[in-house]
């Protein structure tokens, strides 16, 4: 069990750690994940986001050790994703299902359309403010950040940001807030932010645009995820604003999968190419590395090589199976190159050249075809390929 | 006429309209009725951004 936390006055964090789950709708989950809810209590007490289907119990136990669950007068729901509105149905049949659910216009649909009920839906417009009790919050609609019903509650007076699945980590430990656990987070705010948020970065802009000339102040910021921002919420924030900006770094992927060895020979000396301009590179194996890994390294890659082998007339599906991911996400600013050995037909490499030109990203070349084993030739082709990309890179990184 | 993508990733066509929806083929995107929101995910016009 979870002992509540008290976060500020008359305000818990009341959710369930999920110590277990490994794979998160096929995002690697290596340390586990909270669900995060929080009770706010006063003349009116107010339950913000519940947590996932199974974990009911445990999250009214928490609530038990401060008060009846029962006593709970409304349920602010930011975000309908099961994972944090699976147990609305348990609260509202505790609490009384006409007591107000408080949700943005697109929340009570999509909640309606997930468990088929009519509550009390109260809808909230972005940018009002509810004075429920004695505590004011006001909304603020995030959508698609990163669902249509996303949005954000604020508390004024409090200056506490309840964010949703913005600025969280799939993360379950024994630290509970930025202050207790360091620099440790940020790799798991950094893979979220990757996994979940990349494609919608022209929204993160407009939103980090909307927040600074709301001119909120925000002293903690809650995630529905993972630690709780409170001794540096400037800092994620800064940090959404750069992934959000998808500016490359001086980095390359060389992403592959290989049946014979060949497309992994051709991989290395690519490799070997662009560490040869002393740019930073990493040999990603579809096989070996989680496509929520590769994901993440996507991020600020400047530019990525893709190899595949052609099978049956097309590409190795655990590559289709990434290449679909990044694609999902969208992005941006990448600089590509296709390779990949082949026995008769040699479908590959042009597949992958069309995603790159789908996904807009630059190509510096047709790229590299080999039938079935490399030669010397073949591989100092590969490599120059290595070169010409690390080297593009490196000139429009200096422009 | 231009198209305008939704971030939910629908993307209004003039050509083809929006049927379901009472919107004709061949309405340009000014001449949407102020009421009318993303098909898919219910966003209202101001998220919308023209596809170049």
């Amino acid at each position: 069990m979870f002992r509540p936390v008290k976060i500020a006055e008359g305000i818990y964090s009341v959710g369930c750690r999920d110590w277990d789950i490994r794979d998160f709708h096929g995002y690697s989950t290596y340390e586990g994940t909270s669900y995060n809810a929080f009770l706010v209590q006063g003349e009116k007490n107010i339950l913000i986001d519940t947590v996932k289907s199974g974990f009911g119990e445990e999250m009214l136990a928490n609530i038990g050790r401060i008060m009846d669950p029962k006593k709970i007068d409304a349920v602010i729901s930011n975000h309908t994703e099961m994972d944090h509105s699976g147990t609305i149905p348990l609260v509202m049949h505790k609490i009384g299902e006409d007591k107000p659910l408080y949700c943005s216009k697109m929340g009570a649909k999509n909640l309606k359309s997930h468990y088929k009920k009519d509550y009390n839906y109260q809808v909230v417009e972005s940018g009002e403010t509810r004075t429920l009790g004695n505590r004011t919050f006001t909304f603020l609609e995030t959508r698609m950040l990163h669902w249509p019903d996303s949005m954000f509650t604020y508390m004024p007076d409090e200056k506490i940001l309840f964010s949703s699945d913005a600025f969280g980590q799939h993360y379950a430990g024994d630290k509970l807030f930025d202050d207790e656990i360091g620099e440790e987070i940020m790799p798991h705010a950094r893979k979220y932010y990757a996994n979940i948020l990349l494609h919608f970065s022209p929204r993160v802009q407009a939103l980090l645009a909307d927040v600074a000339k709301m001119n909120l102040d925000i002293r903690m910021i809650c995630p529905d995820h993972g630690i709780i921002w409170r001794k540096d919420p400037a800092k994620i924030i800064s940090a959404y604003d750069q992934w959000s900006r998808q500016e490359p770094a001086k980095k390359a992927l060389v992403i592959f999968d290989s049946m014979w060895e060949s497309t992994a020979k051709m991989a290395r000396a690519i490799t070997s190419g662009i560490e040869s301009e002393a740019v930073h590179v990493r040999l990603m194996n579809t096989r070996k590395w989680h496509r929520s890994d590769i994901m993440t390294e996507v991020l600020d890659a400047g530019a990525l090589a893709v190899g595949s082998p052609t099978l049956n007339n097309g590409i190795f599906p655990v590559v289709a199976d990434v290449m679909t991911y990044i694609k999902g996400l969208r992005p941006q600013n990448k600089i590509a190159a296709a390779f990949g050995s082949y026995g008769w037909s040699g479908e590959a490499v042009k597949i992958l050249n069309k995603e790159f030109e789908e996904m807009k990203w630059d190509m510096v070349s047709d790229g590299v075809k080999v039938l079935y084993v490399p030669d010397a030739s073949d591989l100092a082709r590969c490599f120059d390929l290595g070169v010409t990309l690390a080297k593009t890179l490196k000139e429009k990184l200096s422009e | 006429m231009d198209k305008w993508e939704c971030p939910c990733g629908y993307v209004y066509d003039p050509e083809e309209g929006d049927m379901d929806n009472g919107i004709e083929p061949g309405t340009a995107w000014e001449d949407l009725p102020e009421s009318w929101v993303c098909p898919l995910c219910g966003a209202e016009q101001e998220y919308f951004e023209k596809v170049e």
